[in-house]
């Protein structure tokens, strides 16, 4: 149950991530979750879109630097205590979260979060084993 | 596969017999026929007379781009005008450009090393060469163009930019050869990629890249993105233009002097000692066929060595070691020596590829800083910061190491950096006002 995140790199300039959101704006791409690292120098702005692909291709042309990744969108009960729970199945069998970030739709009764592992694979089975739901790449680009 | 086996091949003693001739030649030439060099000549208490060997040529002054500057345009010619067919002028980046001119003997011998270059690299008629140096006042254009159609090759004159063009008509002609600089090679490739051309499936098997100093591992890396040989060719204007020496594709070792055209010294750029075969130093040529403007003891600025051990192709030529430096590229940054060509080795070392990267020198409360700026190209990109701050910090560790100074590594978008057709721009010098 992976689904497709896309990252670019950007330098720490003013008006670059604009340029980003822009871009995707004008050719109806719609961002469904982000988060951005950086550092004093360059960040790296992490998507979910709803047409993955096309996102990749169209940022590519415009001489962005820009990555896939296979990430986990997990349901978390939105209940206090939710995400730790998740967690710490993820860490009683010993899997590292890379980073993580929230999606703002919920998907029905629950909050969804956006893992990135070393270990994607065993991530999954991990958290599919604990009874804990991890959403299709459809269903996450369309939430 | 030698063009020219009664001269490429010949005997030392004969070589050394045949320079002695020429030079004799052409030091009473220039002495009765250039104002410059007959001053010059008494100041330093010579005359054409005490050239008696080929070790007297070391009593001669040196002659230096400023030389050509202070007698522009015309002023260095040793025959009258009418005699002179072409006239080519260095791009100048402060103040005037050198002028040089050719007679037409002069462009046939011009021709003849092209040519020899061309067949060194396995080039030969029914070949089509791609010949993307550019065309016009720089010399790299046509005399590339002059030397290939002496072969029979079939020449495309595209001269350098206009990249996407350049790549439809490679794989729509047929291309087999291609000569422009080495980073115009590197961005081709990347522009054949954005094309969706893989510079592989083409017919190319050759080019031969010269007009800046570039290292073998950049020359790794050409072979491999284009699956051809990739071969180094040394010129300069003052000295003819290209095809002043050549590599051979048997060795791709150090690059054949035209010594029956150019004599080579190699002199400790401080002092102007001559420096004894092997020995690193300041390259010096005199041209001992050159009839519009005949140069004596041409100071190159170029870094390298003479190697005379016998080479496998046959030809008796002595080599220059790959030039990787220039004494006027080289860098004190904070008292240290720092040539370009080291600082990509690091980069190339360090990443397995070459990414286009620029050199910030800069003087900050009176200390140098040296920054290393590097398009974050897809292939080294990730979407974890560790990763890509750990590239960088390996780098400036490395760096640290092996050059012995503290270097910033800025990692920049794509793009960033200023692309050319012609040489790249690897440094920027800010202390200079």
């Amino acid at each position: 149950m992976k689904i497709k995140q896309i990252s670019v790199f950007i330098e720490n300039m003013s008006g670059r991530l604009y340029d980003v959101t822009d871009l995707l704006g004008k050719n109806n791409i719609n961002i469904r979750a982000l988060s951005l690292a950086d550092t004093s120098d360059f960040g790296i702005l992490r998507l979910i879109v709803n047409e993955p692909e096309k996102a990749y291709d169209l940022l590519k042309s415009h001489e962005f630097t820009v990555g896939r990744t296979d990430v986990i969108a997990v349901e978390v009960p939105d209940v206090p205590g939710g995400l730790s729970g998740v967690l710490k199945v993820l860490g009683d069998s010993n899997v590292n979260v890379e980073y993580m970030y929230a999606f703002v739709e919920m998907s029905g009764d629950c909050a969804v979060m956006i893992f990135r592992f070393d270990e994607t694979d065993k991530a999954v089975e991990v958290l599919n084993k604990a009874g804990f739901t991890t959403l299709k790449g459809e269903k996450i680009y369309g939430l | 596969m030698i063009w020219n086996d009664e001269f490429e091949t010949l005997p030392s003693e004969a070589l050394e017999a045949l320079q002695l001739k020429r030079l004799k030649n052409i030091v009473e030439k220039v002495y009765a026929t250039v104002p410059f060099y007959k001053s010059k000549f008494k100041e330093f208490g010579v005359t054409p007379d005490d050239i008696k060997s080929l070790a007297d040529l070391k009593k001669l002054p040196f002659t230096t781009k400023q030389d050509l500057r202070d007698n522009y345009p015309f002023g260095m010619f040793a025959v009258p005008k009418e005699q002179v067919v072409r006239i080519h002028a260095s791009s100048g980046t402060t103040g005037k450009p050198t002028v040089v001119g050719y007679t037409k003997r002069d462009i046939g011998h011009w021709a003849e090393i092209m040519a020899r270059t061309f067949s060194a690299a396995g080039i030969k008629k029914g070949d089509v060469l791609q010949n993307a140096y550019g065309y016009g006042l720089f010399t790299g254009g046509l005399g590339a163009h002059y030397g290939a159609e002496l072969i029979g090759a079939s020449v495309i004159p595209i001269s350098g930019g206009n990249s996407k063009k350049q790549i439809m008509i490679m794989n729509d002609f047929g291309t087999t050869a291609v000569s422009c600089t080495p980073s115009y090679a590197l961005n081709l490739y990347e522009v054949a990629q954005e094309e969706g051309i893989n510079l592989k499936d083409l017919p190319v098997k050759v080019g031969v890249f010269g007009a800046e100093p570039w290292t073998d591992k950049m020359r790794r890396e050409i072979e491999n993105k284009w699956n051809i040989d990739a071969l180094d060719i040394y010129g300069l204007s003052e000295v003819t233009g290209p095809g002043v020496a050549f590599e051979c594709l048997e060795e791709k070792n150090g690059l054949h002097v035209n010594e029956d055209h150019f004599i080579v010294e190699v002199i400790d750029p401080d002092t102007g000692e001559v420096k004894p075969y092997g020995e690193e130093g300041e390259l010096v040529f005199t041209t001992i066929t050159k009839e519009a403007i005949p140069i004596i003891r041409y100071r190159t600025r170029d870094i390298s060595r003479i190697l005379k051990q016998p080479c496998v192709c046959g030809r008796t030529f002595a080599r220059i070691e790959k030039v990787t430096g220039r004494t006027d590229d080289m860098l004190i940054i904070r008292g240290v020596n720092v040539f370009p060509s080291q600082i990509e080795s690091i980069i190339m070392e360090t990443k397995g590829t070459l990414p286009h990267y620029q050199l910030i020198v800069d003087r900050v409360n009176n200390l140098d800083t040296l920054e290393i700026w590097i398009e974050v190209a897809e292939e080294f990109f990730s979407d974890e910061i560790k990763v890509l701050q750990e590239f960088a910090k390996t780098l400036e560790k490395n760096f640290k190491d092996i050059i012995g100074i503290t270097a910033k590594v800025k990692l920049v978008e794509p793009k960033t950096l200023e692309r050319s057709a012609g040489k790249a721009q690897r440094v920027i010098d800010k202390r200079k006002k």
